[in-house]
């Protein structure tokens, strides 16, 4: 039955309907795949029975015809969305105990398509990290070339998709945590519109970036994902009260193409490889028809100061609430109140989080509010104004996902150098924008990353380009 | 306490609980005195991934306050996170408004000897209270009660225009009985539905500048107000008499022993890192709605204060009592409705009524005794058919056992004796008895009047008319 795992999720969903075969035999199928591949160390839980136990009620479902659109599909969520009565550990120790009281609107929107949910992927502790390597529980390793990072935060999610271990993975990002593992493990991610899909019950990193998303084996199959996770809800107040189009026909209509490149960004570019990769995809999409508009994004170069502020202040305040008093790690070696605080947090938390809650702790602090905060805020509004300019004459941007292909665990020690792993994913995050990544090329014999970003609420424009790519090419298919 | 030339300038902030329905940002109802945490929901408790949605009748209730002042509204509201740990704290920081407050610049007169003065309204905003702490339950334990916290308060922040400790409490008293009139809160400081912090510092008449202030917390009575700001006006003055700075600090009452001591001080104060808070969207106050607000105001105190004046001859003072919070003017409006003397409903209620409130250690709005009973007892009085001893006593029984008034009346007995005959037989009776009493009345002994007078009540359990007695005590003596 190992090829029920190799097919996309719409052949799935096809194959479930006309009873090919069924959802308890895909079920098998990628539980023991997870078996085999423990080692990759994709996942966190694992719920082997409960997914058996669901795959048959989906079975009867679809006996009866009561077929939902997700009927009997095994996902996997990133352990960042909480699920009730449920382990939620966030990557974290902080959280390596914490049973979730309620489920976050992810999980149940596609638990009421009908999804089933195998188990709950690794992650960068709290979602900060490019690497994967921050989580607490061990690194994941990258299914194409073991010895590489599956990159970060989802790298769990990325990874598990590439090794065939779910169907499709959700996922968040909130400077490129979608967009950077997908061009690692040569997957396709999408970031949708800030807004677009609800964070209730998505364990906050920095709230007006975070955003959760899809990682999926190609453009088709993310579209359908994305179709029955976004929406408006209640529950979160940054929530879009706007209609979803229909992702799945949009991905595959007949759909005119600007794409604007960023020239100075492009030209700029240190690896002559991966520029090489970019401008060959480019090219492709050129022959096919898209149109070419070169692009100005003039303070795009002041991205990563402005995120590495606005991020790390809003996650200092986010992570305040780990105190130890109500759930969580809490220390055993306590003899006052601060004690309390202060060691369940220093053994609680891990150093890359901390790193983040001193700069922006910091940066929040009284003297330091304007000259950090308040200039980040401005050089995000200025980020704003340039896409805003440019998606005037373009339907969407092309640029690289990432400065190059995956690098060996454990080789960038220096926090600064694995910031710059998101140097061309954070601008989408801050403008809010939609974003995808989809392989397009090889640099050093690891799959290398497009990004297509798209104007507010317009997922369909991005998933339909990149859907027409992955027509014209193969590099979305795992060889 | 002698001010010796030295001027105090105080500011007071309150804080008054809203009596909405649910919580500032969750639905979780409020109800005081319920089970320990049974009140608190996932938000409340801030579990991870959960988001705060506004309650709209938060901003009603602050809207008509804002009206109530004549203050300037803003025209979007903006919350802002305030980063502070503490164990009933459960997020880490408290959800509250820094920049454009709902409530801006307004006022409020108050009255003191006759005189009014116009005391100036900085700022009200909308914040989530925290919970409460409780260390006196458990041994070598502290315990957390989290059913108060995410309830909605409303911090009102005057000017420094008091000048006294008498007008900081009537600043105090005006403020109550504006949120009780407009229905926004019980006002119940007992229950900590209001509480205050004062701002105190004095200076010499010529000084320029304002002295160096320092901050009282935990004053939670009108009567502690004034005993607090009093003893820190006479502390201020006392240091800097002996050549002594005063501290900018913060400082705790201390009831039991009536003085105030140093909590922290400005160096150990916490830096609170404001930043706006990312969650909620900026809420944006239309001109309609503002207007709709006003339109629908209920009649304010002051407003209700004159035309009781005007309409029912009420003295100032009087008028003053009856409009001192919502219930008692209610009362006394009904009282009103049965056509009994203005003068006589405040006398009943302010005098005994009150006085059998106190007793009992309740308020107006629990009272046993109705605006019904009250007036057919001012009725029975004016019509001269009980006395006052008599309506006390009737007073009493209603509170205790309840009952119509009239059958309460002839069962008791209580019907006033004024038939002369009648009362002159028991007289008689009482001077046959005390024969060597009356010879010393009659010598002049005059404070034995009230010895007669007093039998005769006895002897009637309390129903003769003591005006009667009276006449005919002074009719046998001059024979």
């Amino acid at each position: 039955m190992s090829e029920l795992i190799n097919l996309s999720l719409t052949d799935q969903i096809h194959g479930l309907a006309d009873k090919s075969f069924s959802s308890r035999e895909i079920a098998d199928a990628y539980l023991d795949e997870i078996k085999k591949k423990k080692s990759l160390n994709c996942y966190i839980s694992v719920f082997e029975e409960e997914s058996k136990e669901n795959a048959l009620l989906a079975d009867e479902n679809i006996a009866q015809n009561k077929v939902r659109p997700l009927e009997g599909i095994p996902i996997a969520h990133k352990d960042i969305f909480c699920i009730k009565d449920k382990k939620t550990t966030c990557g974290s120790k902080m959280l390596s105990s914490f049973i979730s009281p309620y489920s976050s609107e992810v999980f149940t929107k596609l638990d009421n398509a009908g999804a089933i949910t195998i188990g709950k992927t690794n992650m960068d502790e709290f979602a900060m990290g490019s690497s994967n390597e921050t989580s607490f529980y061990g690194n994941v390793l990258n299914p194409i070339n073991e010895k590489l990072s599956p990159g970060g935060s989802s790298g769990g999610s990325a990874a598990a998709v590439r090794a065939n271990l779910c169907s499709f993975a959700t996922a968040t990002d909130t400077g490129g945590s979608i967009r950077q593992p997908a061009s690692f493990c040569g997957v396709t991610g999408i970031k949708p519109t800030y807004g677009r899909v609800s964070r209730w019950g998505m364990i906050a990193f920095a709230s007006s970036l975070d955003q959760a998303g899809i990682i999926a084996k190609n453009a088709k199959d993310a579209a359908v994902a994305l179709k029955y996770m976004s929406g408006f809800d209640q529950k979160d107040s940054t929530s879009l009260n706007e209609e979803v189009k229909d992702f799945q026909k949009e991905v595959d209509a007949d759909q005119e193409h600007v794409i604007g490149i960023p020239k100075e960004l492009i030209e700029n570019m240190k690896n002559d490889q991966v520029r090489d990769s970019f401008k060959n995809a480019i090219s492709i999409l050129e022959k096919d028809g898209a149109k070419i508009e070169e692009i100005n994004l003039p303070h795009i170069e002041y991205s990563l100061p402005a995120y590495y502020v606005i991020a790390p202040a809003e996650c200092s305040a986010n992570l305040a609430r780990y105190d130890g008093i109500r759930f969580g790690h809490r220390s055993e070696s306590v003899s006052s109140l601060e004690d309390l605080y202060v060691n369940s947090r220093t053994e609680g938390f891990g150093r890359e989080v901390k790193n983040r809650i001193f700069i922006g702790t910091f940066c929040l602090s009284t003297g330091y509010y304007d000259a950090f905060y308040n200039k980040a805020l401005k050089i995000r509004n200025l980020i704003k104004r340039d896409f805003d300019e440019a998606f005037k004459k373009v339907t969407s941007i092309a640029m690289p996902t990432c400065s190059n292909s995956s690098f060996e665990l454990g080789s960038i020690s220096d926090p600064v150098e694995m910031y710059e792993q998101d140097i061309y994913t954070i601008p989408a995050n801050l403008a809010g924008l939609p974003a995808l990544s989809i392989p397009s090329g090889k640099v050093n014999e690891m799959p290398i990353g497009l990004q297509l970003i798209g104007n507010y609420l317009d997922e369909g424009k991005i998933l339909n380009l990149a859907n027409k790519f992955q027509k014209l090419t193969d590099f979305h298919e795992f060889k | 306490m002698s001010l010796n030339n030295w001027q105090p300038v105080i500011g007071l902030e309150v804080h008054v609980q809203l009596a909405t329905r649910t919580k500032l940002f969750s639905s979780s109802p409020i109800a005081f005195g319920a089970e320990p945490n049974t009140q608190a929901s996932e938000i409340d408790l801030g579990l991870p991934g959960v988001l705060p949605v506004l309650n709209k009748e938060a901003i009603n209730h602050a809207l008509k306050f804002g009206c109530a002042i004549n203050a300037q509204i803003s025209e979007k509201v903006i919350f802002a996170r305030k980063n502070y740990f503490y164990p009933d704290l459960p997020k880490g920081y408290q959800i509250s408004q820094l920049d454009d407050p709902i409530v801006g610049r307004g006022s409020v007169e108050i009255k003191l000897d006759e005189k009014s003065k116009i005391i100036g309204v900085t700022r009200a905003h909308l914040e989530e209270d925290a919970g409460k702490s409780i260390h006196d339950l458990y041994t070598n334990n502290s315990a957390i009660d989290l059913n108060r916290a995410g309830t909605c308060l409303l911090e009102i922040v005057s000017e420094p225009d008091l000048s006294s400790a008498e007008e900081a409490v009537e600043y105090l008293k005006k403020i109550h009985s504006i949120v009780t009139f407009l229905g926004i809160s019980d006002g119940d400081m007992s229950q900590g539905s209001m509480r205050c912090d004062a701002n105190v510092s004095v200076k010499k008449p010529d000084d320029q500048e304002l002295g160096t202030r320092t901050e009282l917390k935990n004053i939670n009575s009108f009567k502690f107000v004034e005993k607090a700001i009093i003893f820190e006006i006479d502390r201020q003055i006392k240091e800097l008499e002996k050549g002594r700075k005063i501290v900018q600090e913060t400082r705790l009452y201390d009831s039991k022993k009536n003085l105030t001591r140093s909590m922290r001080s400005k160096e150990e104060a916490n830096d609170y890192r404001y930043f706006p808070e990312p969650d909620l969207i900026p809420i944006k106050i239309s001109e309609d709605q503002i207007n709709d607000v006003r339109k629908n105001l209920p009649e304010l105190p002051d407003i209700m204060k004159a035309r009781l004046m005007k309409s029912y001859d009420l003295s100032d003072e009087n008028a003053e009592l009856v409009t001192a919070n919502k219930e008692t003017a209610s009362f006394f409006e009904d009282v009103l409705s049965y056509e009994v003397s203005p003068k006589n409903a405040v006398n009943w209620i302010t005098g005994d009524l009150f006085a059998l409130l106190n007793k009992n250690d309740t308020n107006i709005s629990e009272s046993k005794v109705s605006p019904k009973h009250i007036a057919e007892i001012i009725q029975n009085i004016e019509d001269q058919k009980i006395s006052g001893p008599s309506a006390k006593k009737l007073l009493e029984i209603v509170w205790s056992e309840g009952g119509e008034i009239q059958e309460l009346i002839q069962n008791e007995g209580l019907e006033q004796i004024s038939n002369d005959d009648e009362i002159e037989k028991i007289l008689d009776e009482v001077i046959s008895e005390n024969q060597k009493q009356f010879e010393q009345l009659k010598s002049g002994k005059d404070r034995l009047q009230g010895f007669f007078v007093g039998q005769v009540m006895k002897k009637t359990s309390g129903s003769a008319s003591p005006q009667v007695v009276n006449k005919l005590l002074k009719e046998k003596l001059s024979k």
